[in-house]
C-alpha cells in the first residue's frame, strides 16, 4: 500500500500510474518509469507502449520530464526510457549520453521526422513557382511584412531546436529574415491566425503533428540534405558555405537507460520491438487534437484493433 | 509656482545630449577578452560537484535532497488521494476504489464553511460559488490537482517563512546576510533555478512545489521579521515585567501581537503559490496550469482560457479566505460550544455524500452533462476579431513598432557600455552617496564581464518601453479609480483578474492578432505590469491629506488645478513607488515572453532551461535580478528624496 502511495501520481495529472500487483511473473516489480513530453504524438507513442508493457505485467509510472533536460535523469537511472527522440532535434544530445554507455539506443520507432519550411496551400497563387526554393526570391515581396520589408519574413522554430536557418538563408542568397518563435504554440497560433485571413505565411512545420493535417500545404522542396552539405562548404551550391541545402529527415529514436536492459529484460526487448508508422500516428493525433477525443480512448482503440502486433511484442 | 532648474537638472540635460552624440557616432563597443569571466561554467561545474560528489561522510548531498524529497511526496499524495484521486488499489482495467476522494459537495460545503466561520454567510456564499463554478465549468479534477498542491506548499512556505523571519528579528546580523538573499529568489526568475532543482530533487511534483515554495516564501520571511519588530515596545517590556521567558515571549506575546500582519504574508505565500501554477505544471505539477498549457499547444484557446478563469476562481475564494481569516475577530460565527454541533453536522454531510458516491455517482462528481462550456464562444470571438479587424490593428501596430520601438532598441543597442556605467554610477552617486553608486557599478560590471550586454540592453529597451506605456494607462487610470468609489470598484475587479489570469493565456491570442516578435511581448508585459501602477496611483490621490486638498478649494483652485498642483505632487512618492512595482512585474514577464521569441535575457534564462544548462540559467536569472535591483534601488531613494522635500518624512542623514 505504501508503495502505491508512492507510485501514484509522481507524474501529475498525466502522469496516470498504473503500478500494482503484477499477474504474470516478470523480472522485477519496481516501476518502469517513462517520461511524457509536451506534444501530442510523443503521449500517444508513450501511453501506447505503456499500456503494452502493464499488459505483460510490468508496473509503469509515467513522468513529465523536459525533452533535452530528461537526459540528466536518464544516465544517473532516475528515469528509464523515452520513447521519442528526434533525429532532427535530439541527435546531439543522444550522442552525447550514449557516449559513455549509460544510455542506450533502442532502435527506431518505425516513424519518420520530417522538419522544413512550409507554406499554405492558397500561397500557390501568389507565388506559382513553389514548391521550387528558387522560387522564393521571386515571391519575397508577397512574404513580407512592415519589419521585414523588402525582405520575406520566415518563422522559424524557436532558437533552441537547431535546425540552421540562419545558415540556410545566407548560405542560398535568401531574402528572408528569419524570425524565431519563442515556443511550438507561438510558431502555431500564427499559422492559425494567417490561415483565417488565408494571408500569406512562410513557416517552419513538423510532421508527425496535427498542423500539416489541419491545414492544407505543402513543404519547400530544398536541395537534398546530405552530411557533407551541412558539414563541408565546399559541397553543394554554395562553395563558399555549408548549409546550402534542406534539412534531414530521419528516424525517432527510442532510447533508455542502460540499467533497464538488465533489470527488466523483458521489457527492453518489448520496448525494442514497438513500431508504428507516421500514418497511423497522424490519424491518432488527428482525433486527439482535431476531434477532441481523449487519449486513452484513442490508444484503447488502437490497443484493440492490433491485439495481435503488441502481444508479439511481448512474445505472446 | 516658477521651477528653477538646479544645477542636478542642467547636469543631467547635458548628460543626455552627451548620449544622444554618443549613440549617434561612437556606436556600442564590444567587451575586451580579458575582462570576460566564464562565471556560468564555474556556476555549472559547481553543480555537478554537488550533484555528484558532495558529502557529508555517512550520505551525501543528493541522499539528503532526496530525502526532503520523499518527505514532501508523502504528505503530498496523502491530500491528493483525499482530493482526487480517493484510495484505489488494482490497476486500470480491474481497479478497485476502497476510499473514494471527498465528494464535491462536500468540499464546496467545507469551504463555505469556513467563509462563513472567518467572516459572515456571504463569504462563505460566495467562496462556495466559486467553487461551483469550477465544477460546472468541469474544471473540477484539475483544479483539486492543483489545490492539492496549493495546501502543501502554502504550509511549508509560511513555516519556512516564520522560521526565518523570527529568525531574522531576533538576531539582526542574520537578517543582514539574508535580506540579499531574499532580494534574488523574488527577482531572479524561476526558469533560471528549475534545472538545478530537478537535479537535486528529482523529476516530479515534488520538484514543482520545491520551486513554488522558493518562490513564494520571501515576502513571508520579510513580514514577519518587519512585523516582530514592529511590536510596540510597552508589549515587550510587559512581555519582561510578566516574567516570561524568552521562548514564552515569543511564541505568548510577540507572534500573537503580529498575527494580523502575519496573516498579509500568509495571503501573499497563496497568491504567489497560485501564479506559479503555470510554470510548475511545465515540470510536471499537473493540474489546471497543466490544462492551460496543453489547450494552448493545440491553439484550443476557449478551453484555455476556462481553465485559466478557474485559476481566477480559485486565487479569489482563497485570497478572500485568507484576508477574512486576518481580520477575523475572536467571538465571529463557529466559536464557543453551541457552535460544536454546526461542525458536526458538516462533518457527517461530508462523510454521508462522500459514502453515498458509491451508490450515486453524482454525488461522488460532478455529472459530466451537467457542464457548461463557453469554449467555442471565445475562439470564436478571436478569429471574429482577426478576421475583421487584423489590418486596422496592423496599421497600429507598425506605426508603434516602427516609430517608438525600434528606434528606441537601435539607440540603446548603440550605446557604448562604458558610458552606460558611468551613467547608473552617477545617479547612484546623486541619489545614495558612495553605497548605491558601488551597488550600481558593481551589478552592471556583473552583466558586463559575463558577455550579457547585448541582451541586457534588449531587456532594458523591452522592459522600459512597456513600464512607459503601462504608466501611462495606468496613471488616468488610477485617477479615474481614486475619483469615486464605484469607479474603483469597477477597475479593481479588473486589476485582480489580470493578475490572477496566467499570462500564457491571453499570450497566445496576442500573438494570432499581432504576431512573434517584441510588440506582442509588449503588449503581454503591459497587460501584467499595469495593475501597480493604477493601484499605487489611486492610494496615493487617496491618501492626500484632505486639510490641503481643502486648502486648495479656499483658495480657489479649479477641480483641475486640485488635480495637478496639489493631488499630483503630494502623491508623487506613491506613484514612484507603483512604478517601481510595474518595472518588478514587468521584469519577471520577460521569461514568459520568451515564449514569443524575444532575444533578450529572458531568452537567454529560456534556453539554458531547454539545454538543462544550470550556470548560464544562473547567470542570466542573476543579471535580471541586477537590473530589477539596480532599479528598484535607485527609484526608492528617489522616492525617499521626494518625500522629504514634501515634508512627508523627517529629513535624517
Amino acid at each position: 500500500m505504501s508503495y502505491y502511495l508512492r507510485a501514484a501520481g509522481l507524474g501529475g495529472a498525466l502522469a496516470l500510474s498504473l503500478a500494482a500487483a503484477a499477474p504474470a511473473a516478470v523480472e522485477s516489480e519496481d516501476p518502469i518509469r517513462m517520461t511524457l513530453h509536451d506534444w501530442t504524438g510523443q503521449l500517444v507513442t508513450t501511453n501506447l507502449m505503456a499500456r503494452v508493457l502493464e499488459e505483460a505485467g510490468y508496473n509503469v509510472d509515467l513522468v513529465q520530464a523536459d525533452y533535452l533536460a530528461q537526459f540528466a535523469g536518464l544516465k544517473t537511472g532516475d528515469l528509464h526510457v523515452a520513447m521519442e527522440i528526434w533525429e532532427t532535434t535530439g541527435r546531439e544530445a543522444m550522442d552525447e549520453a550514449t557516449a559513455d554507455g549509460s544510455v542506450v539506443n533502442l532502435g527506431s520507432t518505425g516513424m519518420e521526422a520530417i522538419e522544413e519550411w512550409w507554406y499554405p496551400a492558397y500561397m500557390k497563387e501568389a507565388c506559382p513557382g513553389l514548391p521550387d526554393w528558387q522560387a522564393l526570391n521571386d515571391c519575397a515581396e508577397a512574404f513580407a511584412t512592415a519589419e521585414t520589408a523588402p525582405k520575406g519574413r520566415y518563422l522559424g522554430a524557436p532558437v533552441t531546436w537547431g535546425g540552421f536557418d540562419d545558415e540556410r538563408v545566407e548560405a542560398l542568397g535568401l531574402d528572408y529574415e528569419v524570425i524565431h518563435a519563442g515556443t511550438d504554440a507561438a510558431l502555431f497560433a500564427e499559422l492559425e491566425s494567417a490561415y483565417q485571413r488565408q494571408a500569406p505565411i512562410l513557416l517552419w512545420v513538423y510532421a508527425p503533428h496535427w498542423a500539416p493535417l489541419k491545414y492544407e500545404g505543402e513543404w519547400i522542396e530544398f536541395p537534398p540534405y546530405s552530411a557533407e552539405c551541412y558539414n563541408d562548404p565546399s559541397a553543394g551550391l554554395n562553395p563558399d558555405a555549408a548549409h546550402d541545402c534542406g534539412k534531414p529527415r530521419g528516424p525517432i529514436w527510442k532510447v533508455a537507460w542502460s540499467g533497464v536492459a538488465d533489470k527488466w529484460p523483458g521489457a527492453a526487448a518489448a520496448i525494442e520491438a514497438f513500431t508504428i508508422d507516421n500514418d497511423t500516428m497522424g490519424g491518432m493525433i488527428a482525433r486527439i487534437d482535431l476531434d477532441g477525443e481523449p487519449l486513452d480512448d484513442v490508444v484503447a482503440d488502437w490497443m484493440d484493433a492490433n491485439e495481435a502486433t503488441w502481444k508479439a511484442w511481448i512474445g505472446q | 509656482m516658477t521651477w528653477q532648474p538646479s544645477r542636478a537638472v542642467w547636469m543631467w540635460l547635458v548628460l543626455l545630449a552627451v548620449t544622444l552624440a554618443l549613440a549617434r557616432w561612437a556606436g556600442p563597443m564590444a567587451v575586451p577578452g580579458w575582462m570576460q569571466i566564464d562565471m556560468a561554467g564555474a556556476v555549472s561545474r559547481f553543480m555537478d560537484w554537488l550533484v555528484n560528489t558532495a558529502s557529508f561522510g555517512l550520505f551525501t548531498f543528493k541522499d539528503l535532497t532526496r530525502a526532503i524529497a520523499q518527505a514532501i511526496e508523502w504528505p503530498y499524495q496523502a491530500v491528493r488521494m483525499a482530493l482526487v484521486e480517493g484510495w484505489v488499489e488494482g490497476r486500470r482495467s480491474e481497479a478497485r476504489t476502497i476510499l473514494p476522494p471527498i465528494s464535491w459537495i462536500g468540499i464546496i460545503a467545507i469551504v463555505t464553511a469556513m467563509g462563513v466561520y472567518a467572516r459572515n454567510w456571504r463569504l462563505g456564499l460566495f467562496v462556495g460559488a466559486c467553487f461551483l463554478y469550477l465544477a460546472v465549468f468541469g474544471q473540477w479534477e484539475s483544479a483539486m490537482v492543483t489545490l492539492a498542491s496549493i495546501l502543501i506548499a502554502v504550509p511549508i512556505g509560511i513555516a519556512g517563512g516564520l522560521v526565518l523571519g523570527i529568525a531574522g528579528a531576533v538576531w539582526p546580523a542574520f537578517d543582514r546576510v539574508q535580506t540579499p538573499f531574499l532580494d534574488l529568489m523574488q527577482t531572479v526568475p524561476t526558469f533560471a533555478y528549475l534545472v538545478p532543482i530537478l537535479f537535486l530533487f528529482g523529476f516530479g511534483p515534488v520538484s514543482a512545489l520545491i520551486a513554488t515554495v522558493v518562490y513564494a516564501m520571501p515576502p513571508m520571511v520579510r513580514i514577519t521579521t518587519m512585523a516582530l519588530k514592529s511590536v510596540p515596545s510597552e508589549i515587550r517590556d510587559f512581555g519582561v515585567m510578566a516574567g516570561c521567558t524568552p521562548r514564552q515571549r515569543l511564541t505568548r506575546v510577540l507572534l500573537p501581537t503580529a498575527l494580523p500582519d502575519l496573516m498579509v504574508g500568509v495571503n501573499q505565500v497563496i497568491m504567489l503559490s497560485l501564479n506559479m501554477v503555470i510554470i510548475a505544471s511545465m515540470i510536471g505539477a499537473g493540474g489546471l496550469g497543466f490544462d492551460v498549457l496543453n489547450s494552448l499547444r493545440r491553439l484550443d484557446i476557449g478551453r484555455g482560457i476556462e481553465a485559466g478563469l478557474a485559476i481566477v476562481a480559485l486565487a479569489i475564494a482563497l485570497d478572500r479566505l485568507s484576508q477574512a481569516f486576518a481580520t477575523r475577530r475572536p467571538g465571529a460565527a463557529g466559536d464557543g460550544a453551541r457552535h460544536m454541533r454546526w461542525w458536526v453536522v458538516l462533518a457527517a454531510f461530508v462523510a454521508a455524500t462522500t459514502l453515498l458516491g458509491y451508490v450515486v455517482p453524482a454525488l461522488q462528481s460532478y455529472p459530466e452533462a451537467w457542464t457548461v462550456t463557453t469554449r467555442s464562444l471565445w475562439s470564436d470571438l478571436v478569429k471574429w476579431i482577426n478576421i475583421n479587424y487584423y489590418d486596422q490593428l496592423e496599421a497600429v501596430k507598425n506605426v508603434l513598432l516602427l516609430n517608438l520601438l525600434l528606434p528606441f532598441k537601435r539607440f540603446l543597442l548603440a550605446l557604448p557600455w562604458p558610458w552606460v556605467l558611468a551613467l547608473i554610477t552617477l545617479a547612484g552617486w546623486q541619489l545614495g552617496r558612495g553605497r548605491l553608486a558601488a551597488l550600481c557599478l558593481a551589478l552592471g560590471l556583473f552583466i558586463v564581464v559575463n558577455g550579457l550586454w547585448e541582451p541586457a540592453m534588449t531587456t532594458l529597451y523591452l522592459c522600459g518601453i512597456s513600464v512607459m506605456i503601462a504608466a501611462l494607462i495606468g496613471l488616468p487610470l488610477g485617477v479615474l479609480a481614486a475619483s469615486s468609489e464605484r469607479a474603483g470598484r469597477i477597475i479593481g475587479t479588473g486589476i485582480d483578474l489580470l493578475q490572477t489570469l496566467p499570462s500564457f493565456v491571453y499570450l497566445i491570442p496576442v500573438v494570432m492578432l499581432f504576431r512573434v516578435g517584441d510588440f506582442s511581448a509588449m503588449i503581454a508585459i503591459v497587460l501584467y505590469a499595469l495593475a501597480p501602477a493604477i493601484r499605487y496611483a489611486a492610494h496615493g490621490l487617496r491618501s492626500v491629506p484632505e486639510e490641503i486638498v481643502e486648502a486648495g478649494a479656499v483658495c480657489g483652485c479649479t477641480r483641475w488645478q486640485i488635480l495637478t498642483r496639489i493631488r499630483l505632487p503630494m502623491a508623487l512618492p506613491e506613484i514612484m513607488l507603483g512604478l517601481n512595482q510595474t518595472i518588478m512585474l514587468a521584469l519577471s514577464m520577460l521569461v514568459i515572453t520568451a515564449l514569443v521569441g524575444t532575444r533578450d535575457l529572458g531568452q537567454e534564462v529560456y534556453i539554458a532551461l531547454t539545454r538543462a544548462d544550470t550556470g548560464q540559467g544562473i547567470v542570466a536569472g542573476v543579471s535580471i535580478a541586477a537590473i530589477a535591483i539596480i532599479a528598484d534601488r535607485l527609484i526608492a531613494a528617489g522616492a525617499r528624496r521626494t518625500r522629504r522635500k514634501l515634508g512627508l518624512e523627517p529629513a535624517h542623514p
